[in-house]
């Protein structure tokens, strides 16, 4: 295995393109070193991007907040300007792991490794956020939603990588929130998760929604009949039950030693419900 | 042939040799007789081989010994002044916060690096400031009492 540290995102992308047997990107660890402890995976090629000083950094700007694909969980919990503008993605990123886990790994990575379950990514989707990635051929955008294809699989081409997760600014009167359901209090992978993040107009009526689920299909899902449902509605009882219902359709969930397709299918509502609530009391509804 | 590195750990300047794959862990241990940090599950659940790199507490067997690069690297062996125990070592002592041990290096770095974030914790943060620390003998409460009392000395 050959490891290289490059300090540009240049020199990765050069690397990477080049790599004649498999390479993997390192950023915290906490997903590749597992696997390739396991056996899984038997890199010849590991390349980290911890020392490209670009991607280290959480970055502030007139169109949101930029976050460096090697910035650690801890380190955008200690920011606080991203803390106030998004709290649910933050919150998020903290229930990955433990603070062991927390020091090293990144959203940029948990949301590489497509699990459905990752803590990080229905948060990242319901916000509305874009991965920027870098290749051989240039810079492109897209959704997070679109870098999971299915568990462990991404659409990221060869010689491709993360170099940075951009969150849009916030507007108004907006808040967001992650709930997920673990049978411990922590240290535990999500059975089921829903991300919501709204935005007010007039006299607290919803004019702009996103909800996510985690856990209840093979990648994370945007709901968009989900975010129809409170659309144009004060989150009164009726447009909760119907985002419940509207989520619950949504799911296609598994039958795993974690939870019931039953199981997984009713508290996806509840999850969703209870994070449309909190989502819409940080934005400053009543 | 391995790849040289160059780091700090517990505040000297360290080089060693180590293939690429290797674990930082496996470096402390085999290669510089840093035997504290153990390995318990080897991925990242247990927290035995806690370490601080760069401040952070991190699990040592999560990282690669060549990542250690012109970092500052803490493990359980620079904890006391010469002869001196680290209060959070006394007071383990004290309140028999161990039996088999295995765990101890561990929760003594993970519980200082809580105590330097927030000197002090309720007993439910130091719950979850913990919980990537596993113990299979303590039953956890005497090591709670242990960081409780240690953070009331090392606030003075």
């Amino acid at each position: 295995m050959q490891y290289e540290a490059p300090e540009t995102t240049k020199a990765a992308v050069g690397l990477l393109a080049k790599a004649k047997g498999s390479a993997y990107v390192l950023a915290g660890g906490s997903d590749l070193l597992v696997r390739m402890k396991g056996g899984f995976v038997e890199p010849d090629l590991v390349v980290d991007i911890k020392r490209i000083k670009a991607m280290r950094e959480i970055k502030k700007t007139a169109s949101g907040f930029t976050i460096g694909a090697a910035v650690s969980c801890a380190e955008m919990n200690e920011n606080k300007a991203l803390i106030k503008a998004w709290p649910g993605v933050v919150e998020a990123a903290g229930l990955i792991g433990s603070k062991q886990v927390q020091s090293r790994c990144t959203v940029a990575g948990n949301l590489c490794n497509s699990s459905p379950a990752a803590d990080s990514v229905p948060a990242l989707v319901a916000a509305g956020a874009k991965a920027v990635i870098q290749g051989p051929k240039g810079k492109r955008k897209v959704a997070v939603e679109d870098v999971p294809v299915g568990p462990g699989k991404n659409s990221l081409k060869k010689g491709e990588l993360i170099e940075a997760i951009e969150l849009p600014a916030r507007k108004g009167k907006s808040g967001d929130a992650y709930l997920r359901f673990i049978p411990r209090s922590e240290m535990d992978i999500a059975v089921v998760s829903a991300g919501v993040s709204l935005t007010l107009g007039d006299k607290g009526v919803i004019k702009d929604a996103r909800v996510s689920l985690g856990a209840v299909a093979p990648t994370v899902l945007l709901v968009k009949a989900a975010a129809k449902a409170i659309i144009g509605t004060k989150l009164d009882e009726a447009a909760l039950e119907k985002l419940g219902q509207a989520a619950s359709a949504a799911c296609k969930p598994i039958d795993d030693k974690r939870g019931t397709i039953e199981f997984r299918t009713k508290v996806a509502a509840v999850l969703a419900k209870r994070a449309a609530q909190i989502a819409y009391k940080r934005a400053g509804g009543k | 042939m391995g790849v040289l590195v160059t780091t700090t750990i517990n505040g000297d300047t360290v080089e060693f040799a180590c293939d690429p794959h290797e674990s930082l862990l496996d470096v402390l241990r085999n290669r510089l007789g840093l035997s504290g940090a153990k390995e318990g599950c080897g991925t990242g659940d247990c927290g035995s081989c806690s370490v601080q790199v760069d401040g952070r507490v991190v699990c040592s067997c999560l990282v690669l010994g060549v990542e250690a690069e012109g970092r500052e690297i803490e493990t359980v062996e620079g904890l006391s002044t010469g002869t001196e125990l680290h209060p959070l070592q006394t007071k383990f002592l004290e309140h028999a916060a161990l039996q088999c041990g295995v765990c101890t290096p561990g929760f003594l770095m993970a519980a200082k690096a809580l105590l330097e974030k927030n000197p002090d914790p309720t007993e439910e943060e130091i719950r979850f400031g913990l919980a990537g620390n596993l113990c299979r003998c303590t039953g956890y409460d005497k090591i709670v009492r242990a960081v409780q009392d240690a953070a009331k000395v090392m606030r003075g």
